[in-house]
């Protein structure tokens, strides 16, 4: 068979996602953003939400998301995406709202948006990328940062006396009542990645059904602040990261 | 079963040259270029041994930058 009776339109099993633009995206080469840029794309359009979804983007290295994803977005102040999901949802009922939101914008700045928002069981879901650092100014500490870890502010490793404990936020939101669905899931490899779609499809439709605030975490990489080619980023992320921060569904109450 | 075979088309401008694919790939069926670089400069993913490609899609998976398409036909 030759390739071109191979490369026919009936034989096409894989594209970029249409939701995907063509302008090209600004991460770094492996960036872990990409991937769940496709995948966020990819639930949208199997859902048929195109023309009814809003995401909210962040501050940080996915501050041009809406530039990435061909649906509606807000653009948020650092740390508040949450609120301002919370004032979308509320508004406009019938729209499938998401935030997506980096570590530092999350878990530092945002603290209390995030956990307020999750709190109150607004019908939203937060799409959380956690690569453990400040990956667009340049690779600072951030309260993901695992103890012991090399960043430009704690350049010989987070040291819990000096820099306090990496924050759980995953775990905490999960005891909150307001939560229906909260998971923790990665994208380094094929298998990861098509679990991880899962969940941000469970996470859209719960709520969209009204149950409650969901929380899809992503424990990602960012080779670049990392150091890292990002095939061992990766590979350090397996070995570092998910020993501390553990794959799978902390709570899952969409079917109660 | 009837053997698949596949083949993929890189999208070269769009290729970072990060080699996710060719590490997700499990017949070793991609490679980085060496001589050639696309406008940003960088080395991009091509298929040298297309031959043993089945159209797995895992190098398109993995592709952070969506720059792969596959096809797959069974084998007559
Ligand atoms: C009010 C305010 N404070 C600080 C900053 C600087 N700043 C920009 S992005 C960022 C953190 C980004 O880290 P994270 O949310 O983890 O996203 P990543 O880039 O790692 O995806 C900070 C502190 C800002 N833009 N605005
Ligand atoms: S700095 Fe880090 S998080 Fe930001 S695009 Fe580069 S690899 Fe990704
Ligand atoms: S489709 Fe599968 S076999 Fe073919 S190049 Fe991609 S990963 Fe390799
Ligand atoms: S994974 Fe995508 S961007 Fe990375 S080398 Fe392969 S084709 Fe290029
Ligand atoms: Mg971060």
């Amino acid at each position: 068979m030759t390739r071109e009776e191979i490369i026919r339109e009936e034989n096409l099993v894989y594209k970029k996602p249409e939701l995907l633009n063509d302008v090209p995206m600004h991460y770094c080469p492996g960036c872990s953003h990409g991937v769940v840029h496709k995948l966020i794309s990819e639930v949208i359009a199997e859902m048929g939400m195109q023309e009814k979804s809003i995401g909210i983007s962040p501050v940080g290295c996915a501050v041009f998301a809406y530039k990435y994803i061909d649906i509606d977005w807000e653009e948020a102040a650092h740390g508040r995406a949450p609120a301002l999901a919370t004032a979308v949802k509320r508004l406009l009922p019938d729209r499938l709202v998401f935030t997506y939101q980096g570590d530092g914008d999350l878990a530092c700045i945002g603290t209390g948006e995030t956990i307020h928002a999750l709190n109150r069981g607004e019908n939203i879901t937060i799409i959380f990328i956690n690569n453990a650092i400040y990956g667009m100014t340049g690779g600072q500490m951030a309260p993901t940062t695992l103890l012991g870890m090399k960043t430009v502010t704690c350049p010989y490793g987070r040291d819990p006396k000096l820099h306090g404990y990496p924050l759980k936020i995953t775990e905490i939101a999960a005891t909150l009542e307001g939560t229906c669905y909260v998971t923790r899931q990665s994208v380094q490899n094929v298998g990861a990645i098509l679990k991880a779609k899962r969940a941000i499809r469970k996470a859209f439709e719960y709520s969209m059904q009204g149950k409650g605030s969901n929380l899809v975490e992503i424990v990602s990489t960012c080779n670049t602040n990392w150091k890292m080619t990002p095939e061992k980023a990766n590979q350090w992320m397996e070995e570092n990261m998910f020993p501390f921060y553990q794959l799978g569904d902390l709570k899952d109450n969409g079917n109660k | 079963m009837a053997k698949m075979k596949g083949a993929t088309v890189v999208d070269i401008e769009r290729c970072k040259g990060c080699r996710l694919c060719v590490v997700a790939c499990p017949l070793d069926v991609l490679a980085l270029t060496t001589k050639n670089v696309n406008q940003k400069g960088y080395n991009y993913a091509e298929a040298v041994k297309e031959d043993t490609c089945t159209g797995c899609c895992s190098c398109a998976i993995v592709c952070p930058d969506g720059c792969i398409t596959v096809y797959r036909k069974k084998e007559e």
